[in-house]
């Protein structure tokens, strides 16, 4: 039970990436340089070690974690891997196997509630406008309170446009991510 | 080269969203610089977001299909190159077109999910790389107001940094910007931060990270002397010039660092109206680098 695990966390990211986490011998460079690891549950070489591991409860630990919630994906550890093997890459795929799974961390919600607003205003207009997006996030994350002094500021200087921007091709921008969705693979 | 140049047809402009809202001064000082180049850019007809940060952390596919229909457009209204001036842009747009070089089979996966045909390649240039192409296509003779005694600090953060293949030279000690900034007169300091992360897309759903993040860069632009930081990301600016409010609210940060975009320093040293290259829209003040007596750009009859 536990190899078919192993087995299915690390050839998931194989497949998904062409990464063998193997190859890590956990010299905790991608933790050193990470400017996220602070507001990470398990650090990034922890992630590493857990794919490797990859049992049931190692993946369980993984997609419920914040962490790969977190990664900013700046590419510091990317860029500095010593066996090259993108730790932004893997958090990637785990986080898209946890948004799957609705194993998202209730600290981290506010996070997953921007990147579906976001989406969300993409997916209906073919672009990212920031009134939009503010409005959906807020009402998606019941982050009401914050910024709200930052709107005005950011009128009077030309910087919230309050028609948003919608691209005749919306139809052709649905479909790609009705056909996104369904996972052609 | 003169207005209409063949070449400069074949470059596409893809100002992505950000540069139509909260990056606008972004576009407004590269279309002047453009303008004082005697250039046009020429907008990519219908172009869709690259999907940001948001796109690659929900789905891998969209992350993919987004920036590949950009490009199909481009290809099929006749470019050859896309500038792509937001760093994040930069390199969703130029990765996606190296995978789709590499593989076979995403590019028949992404005409299947697209509809589109995109045969490749086309090339994708960031805000740096286009800069200096003007400046070695004449625009540096026309850098006559330079700014003398003016000390700033080149912050590349993640994406002008880091990607591999996407970003050429050194990550860890990019100078991509030096040239320009020196062309412009500006004297680029020594410090520590240029290739730190300003917090990226987390502005506004882990505010206390951007606001460390940036914060930490902003001293340390401070403590090597700069007067400010230049950057070519509107993410970054955003960062950085934004939430100095927040730095101040919590009683931190450093005390009013200007933060400006590239094509603005560079805009300044052809002795463009500051307002025209967007200076006076920034949260904190950068209006006061031009009123220093030894950098003063001519203003337009």
């Amino acid at each position: 039970m536990s190899q078919a695990k192993t087995a299915r966390l690390s050839d998931a990211i194989l497949e998904a990436t062409g990464i063998n986490v193997a190859e890590c011998y956990q010299c905790g460079k991608c933790t050193a340089g990470c400017p996220m690891a602070r507001w990470m549950d398990l650090s990034p070489n922890q992630v590493m070690r857990l794919v490797q591991v990859g049992d049931e409860a190692a993946t369980d630990e993984l997609l419920r974690s914040g962490a790969i919630w977190a990664c900013a994906g700046c590419l510091t550890c990317t860029a500095r891997c010593p066996k090259e093997l993108d730790p932004a890459a893997v958090m990637d795929v785990l986080r898209e196997m946890a948004y799957e799974r609705g194993t998202v961390p209730a600290a981290r919600k506010r996070i997953l509630a921007f990147h579906r607003a976001f989406l969300k205003v993409v997916e209906k207009t073919g672009r990212m406008s920031e009134v939009p997006l503010t409005a959906r996030y807020k009402l998606g994350s019941g982050d009401l309170a914050s910024d709200l002094g930052l709107g005005p500021r950011m009128l009077v200087r030309g910087k919230l446009p309050l028609l948003p921007k919608r691209i005749r091709g919306r139809r052709e921008v649905k479909r790609m991510f009705a056909a996104c969705r369904k996972g052609i693979r | 080269m003169p207005e209409g140049d063949p070449v400069m047809k074949a470059v596409g402009y893809y100002p992505g969203c950000s540069l139509h809202g909260g990056g606008r001064e972004l576009d407004m000082s590269l279309r002047a610089v453009m303008s004082a180049a005697g250039l046009e850019l020429r907008e990519i007809d219908d172009w869709n977001c690259c999907g940001a940060t948001a796109a690659h952390a929900l789905n891998h596919d969209l992350g993919v299909a987004l920036p590949y229909r950009v490009l199909a457009l481009a290809e099929a209204q006749g470019m050859v190159e896309v500038l792509a001036p937001c760093a994040s842009c930069f390199s969703r747009l130029k990765g996606t077109a190296i995978r789709l070089a590499r593989s076979v089979a995403l590019a028949a996966k992404m005409r299947e999910v697209t509809g589109l045909e995109y045969r490749g390649p086309v090339t994708v240039l960031s805000v740096v790389e286009f800069v200096n192409r003007l400046l070695a296509d004449g625009l540096a003779g026309k850098l006559t107001s330079p700014l003398a005694g003016l000390k700033v600090a080149a912050y590349y953060g993640c994406l002008l940094s880091r990607g591999e293949d996407i970003v050429e030279g050194d990550h860890e000690n990019p100078d991509g910007m030096t040239a320009a900034i020196r062309a412009s007169g500006a004297e680029p300091v020594e410090w520590n931060y240029a290739t730190e992360c300003c917090g990226g897309g987390f502005s506004m759903s882990l505010t206390e990270a951007v606001v460390d993040l940036s914060e930490a860069v902003l001293e340390d632009a401070r403590a090597a002397g700069a007067d400010a930081v230049v950057t070519g990301c509107p993410m970054c600016h955003s960062n950085l010039d934004m939430r100095q409010l927040a730095m101040r609210s919590r009683g931190r940060g450093p005390c009013a660092m200007p933060v400006v975009y590239l094509t603005e320093l560079v805009g300044l040293a052809a002795g463009l109206d500051p307002k025209a290259l967007g200076l006076d829209r920034h949260f904190v003040d950068a209006l006061g680098l031009v009123s220093r007596p030894s950098c003063r750009p001519r203003r337009p009859a």
